[in-house]
């Protein structure tokens, strides 16, 4: 049986550096390439010697497959392509195609130029590795080679982040990357059509939440800000550059708008603006009303939103600052929050998840007091808000893609062991699927049941459908007659006349015959002519006839008269017939009635 | 055979000329025209290939076809297409065969056994459909004809089984549309051996084609099923698992047409009890279908969504607790095993096993729980309004929204809980949306009372900058209880500021603190010394009168007062001053008030409104009165009868402002006595008697009134809804007598008789267009004018002019006052310009020979189709006038009877050297030809032939302005070079 195998080298079991090998119908495709954000050491990238201990990738992967610019998506690329090697195609959306390198130039500039690690790849080398992406557009299908094809879905989650089905013969894989089921300010929801994958690869980073009211949430979120800036606080959200960032944007964007309101709203500059200029061109990604709308103003030219110095942080009076990196664990986003922490006038809100290890996850499991490098520590007294503003499904959203795509197995990545186990016993027992959850290096094997495709010839299909009464009549199913011919890698379904011809060879008509003896007193003729009336009056419904050469015709059955010399009451009755369902009934009948 | 149908067709051909020839002498010019069949017979002889065949039949269809020759010309067809061998043609053929089936008057049952046997020969499956529904429109054409009916069922039966999707889809059509339940059918292929059961019905034959290999078959199948449900039949109860099974089909129109099937079985047995597979527990039908539906909410199609959303809408019998599941999105547990284990279905609530995403943390899984009692997706109905309202499409949101408001409606505790979500949907991205929730609020804000921070979420929405939103808003919190006085304080505040922001909001604030006052006065009274800002010991200073904030405060305070008796003990001396100003100058929002030491208003108040409906009566039983007491005046020239109508005009104009209930009517009634005044003014003269060169002035007044009286009737006749066709009758006939009138004055002043015959022509013209418009209401107008006119019409058709007008004047002077009778309810048409409020001293300027566009707010009361009737009219101060149409879309209707003009109004001049001010003001077109029916049928009768006269009175076409004026600063400068 042909079977499908799953490794993931990141993202089993655990959230970051996704990174999941798939061998279907002999293709080796690796999805995603990202890192690791609590690690600074090699266990940051996957493990690509997993694939090969030495020597380059190229010749055992067909291609890599980024479903979105995050870079615990993208982030090991460079170092994938450039440092280990690889020369084949790279496949990702335009939009993340053209975010994906300035979110690895960051990278790369805070890594090399502030920690002033070696040995990391260059500008030059993510120019290399992005002049092998090829660009996907959604629901295309494009060809990688002759039998491996991938078509591209909406994820929601981020701009430009897509769902991969892939497919080679009738085998196909669809993983999800990260999406989100339900639409928000800026983005719609995830959808996909019923293509029933032999395996769903799906995200389950809030496997056990279900999310109350995108609306409800909004609103608090609305509610906690106006009231700290009412009393003069200064809010820091964290966020990634892009993604939630953008939402949040428009959402207090428009309500500063309808409350005229004056404090500042500051985002940390660098990449957003050149982010931002990006979400300006790609409004057909983004959900209805954008698109609907921005002709007459484009929702991403913030009016109420002004780029942030540095200084202004120090700045008295209440302030909204977004600033990047999300999970508080360096840069910008840590240094307000170094200087702000000890008023709790301020509040900060974390909008999306947090990995274990960083400041973000600490401050939230409620500790007051953390730990600095070079040993000083800081006194937390500003609030801590938790939002969940992350665009990813939730358990219900899950389930909802699941029941859109009606996969036959379920593989679960990109989340935590506990959390996938509840999510994989909901799945399997609400679906009757199979849902696996490997962890990282662990292989996964999946046997399909690939249908086999036969090419049929039409004036067959028209001969038996003549044949069998009328159609449709899709609640029986039909025999035919045919011959299956296997040649040169492609099976075809020909009449038998057909074959014969193309085998050049002679058509043999086989014939059964079988003797009975009879006792029977009677001359030839009489004996014959009594059988005739017999057999008359037992098979009704079939064409008997009594032909002149003393030959008594049943359908196309022949029986003949004989009697032997010696004994002339000693009859000899010849049947012979040709080999034909309808007609060995008869003969059955004929045989057993004497 | 062809001969002798060619023969047949010059037969019919002669009778379409005989029978017009003798009703319609005007019709003569169809002789010359050769017939249609026997054109196309000619036609498609000569066509020696299919393309021209194609090309004379597409033009044929161009033209309709006269009844009687329909059916000569479907023999034609068919003849030919017996003969084509083209699929192309014989497609045409039949859809034209479809084509003439439909025309009037022409019965297409001679015509069902030709298209049967042609059917039965066809090959070329596209001709087949054709052919197919050709036969069904003949089969809706004759609904009353069972052979036929029966007929065409067999053959729809028959074809059923061909393999190509679009027989199979009419097919399905025909029985839809034809097939009965209680004739059964056999099925006609027994070939097969299968027709074990021979008898199956027709739901069965269509219920079959549910599992049909091609998605367009079985959307049509479940169709099929629908239109007999239409038909009023009966759909069987089995079919609902059937359609159950659809509803998760590959196919969305399929899924959309099943959500719709499944809703209808819903509908026809709610209480019938389903079994849930899996379980051995059963629930009702219209639970279970509820659930199933719910689901569809988040279904991958959005045009699914939209179907399934709307169809929860109308599904009220559903179990109060399956509809608060659709507002639960958290609740996971098996919603089939809650009616039987309630408890532990409630513990699985609250022991939290999935988190909400608003604490950090609190999603780490706790002990398992029995997985047998957990669901996460065939829960059904769960949370399907909450996926429903956050849905990226906004089409589905609101019809969410709307499923909502009607569900909420049936069902106070739903309304309840609902109302949260609604709030939210105060913050949407769309401005529709916003809107529909805001009025969805309002519809139900009588199960509801809102609490404080529900409230804060609703009056936030106030700083919206869009107009209507607040609008909305406001008439939203008209209508809204809330529970504690810091609401009432929350609300005003909000509203105060609102007003601050949008000076032109200040009606609609007013009217809104009006009904907050008069609906929480218990709450608004320990708010009074706040309010009114009064201390006890010390006098604080007057506040300004016209503050409109200060105004908003006393609406409230007011109206809360209305029904609070101590408030009044806490208003300051000040507070009575204003009161009785307000009550004088805003009488609308300020109701009368028990004083205590204020007499003179208090008696002034109760004869105003001696309370509610008595005054009402009072009023319309004064009206009465008057109008009786005029009837007594038969005689125009008895003294004091000019006295009299004077007097009742006084009154009826006094009473409509008064009791707007009436304005309507003694409105009406006044101008009426006021034409008959003027009329009488202008007989009385003593100019009758003069000789003609003298009498020149006085004779200008009496033009003038006449001219006014024509005016007034259209006044009448256009600026009035719910007139019956008595009053108009009588209008008429006012205008007649001003006709008259104006004859009479013209005979007299002119000289020479060739216009004198003209007018006199058209007066009788008049006179005969009135006896044939107001035939049935000639009885009524006994003794007057127009009857002792007929009586000497065979006279006067015949007389000359000079004593036509001798007539005329005799008549005129003799006749009675007809009497005027009210209908049930009569409104007059008004207008009211709201913005531009023609207060600014700041012109508009712009540069000259350019435009300039001016922001128009009008309402509207009464003005029925004021898409077409309602103009805006511009005067420049050099006397130029523009009258402009606004767009359809500008009209908007906030409610019955009423409208909303926003519109922008492009005005544009040469420079001036002063800023000077235009006038706007808003017009009622009217056209008389519109307006009686019989005028208007006989005016489409003569729209062909353009030699004739048009009728009488048709073409008279005006303008009524209906608002008053309102003066806005313009300068166009000169252009800067």
């Amino acid at each position: 049986m042909p079977e499908i195998k799953v490794t993931p080298l990141g993202a089993g079991q655990d959230v970051g550096r996704s990174c999941i090998l798939v061998s279907i119908g002999g293709k080796n495709i690796m999805l995603d390439c990202g890192m690791h954000m609590g690690y600074n050491d090699d266990r940051r990238f996957p493990d690509f010697s997993y694939i090969t201990q030495n020597g380059r990738l190229t010749e055992f992967l067909d291609c890599v497959i980024i479903s979105h610019f995050h870079l615990d998506h993208c982030g090991a690329l460079p170092y994938m392509s450039e440092m280990v090697g690889y020369d084949g195609p790279i496949y990702m959306t335009h939009p993340t195609k053209a975010i994906c390198p300035i979110l690895l130039e960051d990278f790369r500039k805070i890594t090399v130029d502030k920690k002033g690690e070696t040995n990391f790849f260059t500008s030059q080398m993510i120019k290399d590795c992005m002049k092998k992406v090829i660009p996907l557009n959604l629901h295309q299908t494009v060809q990688v080679d002759d039998e491996l094809e991938i078509k591209a879905y909406y994820a929601g989650h981020v701009l430009g982040a897509a769902m991969v089905h892939i497919k080679v013969g009738s085998e196909s894989v669809v993983y999800t990357g990260d999406y989100n089921m339900t639409p928000d300010r800026h983005l719609g929801a995830a959808w996909i059509d019923k293509c029933r994958p032999d395996i769903l690869i799906s995200e389950s980073t809030y496997a056990t939440t279900i999310r109350d009211s995108k609306r409800c949430r909004e609103r608090d979120f609305l509610k906690k800000v106006h009231e700290t800036i009412e009393r003069g606080g200064k809010v820091l959200i964290p966020v990634f550059a892009l993604g939630r960032a953008q939402e949040l944007c428009i959402l207090l964007e428009t309500f500063w708008e309808r409350m005229n309101l004056k404090a500042p709203i500051y985002f940390s500059t660098g990449l957003t603006e050149k982010a931002n200029h990006y979400y300006k061109l790609f409004i057909t990604w983004t959900n209805q009303k954008i698109r609907k709308t921005f002709v007459q103003r484009n929702m991403f030219e913030f009016k109420h939103i002004k780029a942030f110095d540095r200084s202004y942080a120090d700045n008295p009076g209440p302030m909204v600052v977004f600033a990047t990196p999300g999970m508080l664990h360096a840069g910008q986003s840590l240094q307000i929050f170094k200087k702000w922490a000890g008023n709790e006038k301020n509040m900060v809100i974390m909008p999306g998840y947090c990995v274990q290890g960083t400041i973000g996850h600490k401050i939230l499991n409620g500790q007051r007091k953390l730990e600095m490098e070079g040993r000083a520590t800081l006194d937390v007294k500003l609030q801590v808000e938790y939002m969940s503003f992350s665009a990813h499904a939730d358990a219900k959203g899950i389930m909802q893609l699941i029941r859109m795509a009606e996969p036959r197995n379920m593989l679960l990545v990109h989340g935590e062991a506990a959390k996938m186990e509840f999510l994989k016993g909901k799945i399997e027992q609400e679906f009757n699927i199979n849902c696996y959850m490997p962890a990282n290096g662990e292989t996964e094997t999946v046997t399909t049941n690939p249908s086999v495709p036969v090419d049929i010839s039409l004036n067959l299909l028209k001969r038996e459908m003549a044949l069998g009464g009328p159609l449709p009549d899709t609640k029986k199913p039909r025999t035919m007659h045919g011959t299956l011919i296997m040649k040169e890698n492609s099976l075809r379904l020909v009449s038998p006349e057909q074959a014969l011809k193309e085998l050049g060879l002679n058509e043999h008509q086989l014939r059964f015959t079988c003797r009975v003896q009879l006792q029977d007193p009677h001359s030839d003729s009489d004996t014959l002519h009594r059988i005739y009336t017999h057999l008359k009056s037992v098979l009704k419904g079939y064409t008997i006839q009594h032909l002149p050469d003393s030959t008594v015709m049943v359908e196309s059955i022949v029986i003949k008269l004989s009697s032997s010399a010696e004994d002339p009451n000693t009859k000899v009755l010849l049947l012979s017939w040709s080999y034909q369902i309808v007609t060995r009934y008869v003969t059955n009948i004929v045989i057993t009635k004497h | 055979m062809a001969a002798h149908l060619k023969k047949r067709v010059y037969e019919e051909f002669s009778k379409v000329v005989q029978i017009p020839h003798e009703e319609v002498p005007a019709k003569k010019l169809r002789l010359s025209k050769p017939s249609k069949s026997a054109a196309l017979h000619v036609d498609l002889c000569k066509a020696t290939n299919s393309t021209d065949a194609l090309q004379y039949l597409l033009q044929f269809a161009r033209k309709p076809v006269e009844a009687e020759s329909v059916e000569g010309v479907v023999r034609i067809l068919l003849e030919h297409y017996y003969k084509e061998t083209d699929n192309s043609v014989r497609l045409k053929i039949a859809s034209l065969l479809g084509l003439l089936s439909k025309t009037q008057g022409f019965s297409p049952d001679c015509i069902v056994d030709d298209v049967i046997s042609t059917l039965n020969n066809e090959k070329s499956h596209q001709v087949l459909v054709q052919l197919l529904d050709t036969l069904l429109v003949i089969g809706t054409q004759l609904p009353e004809n069972p052979a036929v009916r029966q007929r065409l069922i067999e053959v729809a039966c028959k074809h059923l089984s061909d393999t190509y999707f679009g027989v199979r889809i009419k097919c399905l059509q025909l029985l839809g549309c034809l097939g009965t339940v209680d004739a059964p059918l056999t099925k006609d292929n027994e070939g097969q051996g299968m027709s074990t059961g021979g008898v199956r019905d027709v739901q069965n034959v269509i219920s079959d084609y549910f599992g049909d290999q091609d998605p367009r078959v079985r959307t049509a199948a479940i169709k099929a099923m629908l239109q007999l449900h239409e038909r009023g039949m009966k759909i069987h109860q089995i079919i609902y698992d059937q359609a159950c099974r659809l509803l998760s089909d590959d196919y969305e129109q399929v899924r959309s047409a099943a959500v719709q099937m499944v809703w209808v079985l819903s509908q026809l047995y709610p209480e019938s009890i389903v079994p849930i597979p899996s379980s051995n527990e059963e629930i009702r039908l219209v639970d279970d279908s509820f659930g199933k539906i719910s689901h569809m909410v988040s279904d991958g199609s959005w045009m699914v969504r939209v179907q399934a959303a709307k169809t929860l809408g109308s599904m009220l019998q559903v179990s109060p607790h399956f509809l608060e599941q659709t507002l639960d999105k958290k609740l996971m547990s098996d919603l089939r095993r809650k009616r039987t284990a309630h408890e532990r279905a409630k513990e699985l609530y609250t022991s939290g096993e999935f988190s909400s995403g608003r604490k950090w943390a609190d999603d780490a899984p706790k002990e398992k729980v029995d997985t047998n009692a957990v669901n996460l997706i065939a829960s059904g109905a769960c949370g399907a309004f909450v996926h429903g309202l956050e849905d990226e499409m906004y089409e589905v949101r609101i019809a969410a929204v709307e499923a909502l408001c009607l569900l909420a409606r049936s069902s106070p505790s739903f309304a309840e809980k609902c109302l949260d979500f609604l709030v939210d949907m105060f913050n949407d991205e769309i401005e529709e949306v916003r809107l529909q929730s805001i009025h969805v609020l309002r519809e139900i804000s009588t199960h509801i009372t809102l609490r404080e921070d529900q409230l804060d979420t609703v009056l936030a929405v106030l700083e919206d900058s869009s107009r209507d939103i607040r609008e909305a808003l406001h008439e939203l919190l008209c209508y809204t209880n809330v529970s504690t006085k810091e609401c009432i304080q929350l609300a005003l505040l909000e509203l105060l500021k609102n007003l601050n922001k949008y000076p032109t909001d200040r009606n609609s604030v007013w009217k809104c603190l009006k009904f907050l006052g008069s609906r929480h006065p218990t709450l608004v009274l320990p708010l009074v010394p706040e309010l009114l800002s009064t201390h006890p010991y010390f006098d604080t200073p007057e506040p300004d009168m016209d503050d409109p904030a200060y105004i908003a405060v006393l609406v409230l305070v007011f109206n809360a007062a209305k029904s609070c008796p101590t408030m009044p003990a806490l208003f300051s001396d000040h507070t009575f001053r204003h009161y009785a100003y307000l009550r004088d100058s805003l009488s609308h929002l300020v109701p009368p008030l028990r004083l205590p030491g204020r007499k003179p208003l208090y008696g002034l108040d109760s004869v105003d409104s001696g309370g509610g409906s008595g005054s009402v009566e009072a009023a319309h039983l004064f009206l009465q009165q008057s109008l009786n007491r005029v009837s007594t005046v038969q005689n125009l020239e008895a003294p004091g009868a000019q006295d009299l109508l004077d007097f009742t005009i006084r009154d009826l104009q006094r009473l409509g402002q008064l009791q707007p209930e009436l304005a309507g009517a003694a409105d009406f009634s006044a101008t009426y006595l006021r034409c008959q005044l003027l009329l009488m003014k202008a007989l009385q003269e003593k100019l009758w008697n003069m000789a003609v060169p003298l009498c020149l002035k006085q004779n200008a007044t009496a033009t003038a009134a006449a001219r006014q009286i024509l005016e007034e009737t259209y006044k009448l006749e256009f600026l009035y809804s719910g007139l019956e066709s008595r009053q108009v009758a009588t209008i008429h006939h006012v205008r007649l007598q001003a006709k008259a009138l104006q004859l009479v004055l013209t005979a007299r002043t002119r000289r020479g008789l060739e216009p004198l015959i003209g007018s006199c022509e058209k007066f009788l013209q008049d006179v005969e267009s009135f006896q044939r418009l107001f035939l049935t209401e000639l009885p009524h107008l006994q003794d007057s004018f127009v009857e002792k006119l007929l009586e000497l019409m065979p006279r006067l058709s015949s007389c000359k002019p000079a004593e036509l007008v001798k007539i005329l004047q005799t008549t005129l002077r003799q006749s009675g006052l007809l009497q005027l009778r009210l209908p049930e309810q009569i409104h007059r048409a008004t207008a009211t310009i709201i913005e531009p409020t023609g207060e600014s001293d700041n012109p508009l300027r712009f540069t000259s020979g350019l435009v300039v566009a001016l922001d128009l707010d009008a309402t509207l009361e009464h003005v029925q189709d004021p898409q077409n009737t309602v103009k805006v009219q511009l005067l420049y101060p050099d006397g130029q006038s523009h009258v402009i149409q606004p767009r359809p879309g500008d009209f908007r209707k906030p409610g019955p009877h009423r409208h909303r003009l926003i519109t922008q109004v492009y005005l544009s001049h040469t420079a001036w050297t002063e800023p000077c001010q235009v006038e706007v003001r808003l017009l009622l077109a009217y056209s008389s030809s519109s307006s009686s029916s019989s005028s208007s049928s006989s005016k489409a009768g003569w729209s062909d032939s353009t030699d004739s006269l048009p009728p009488p009175e048709a073409a008279i076409e005006g303008t009524i302005p209906f608002s008053k004026s309102v003066k806005v600063f313009i300068m166009p400068k000169p252009a800067r070079r």
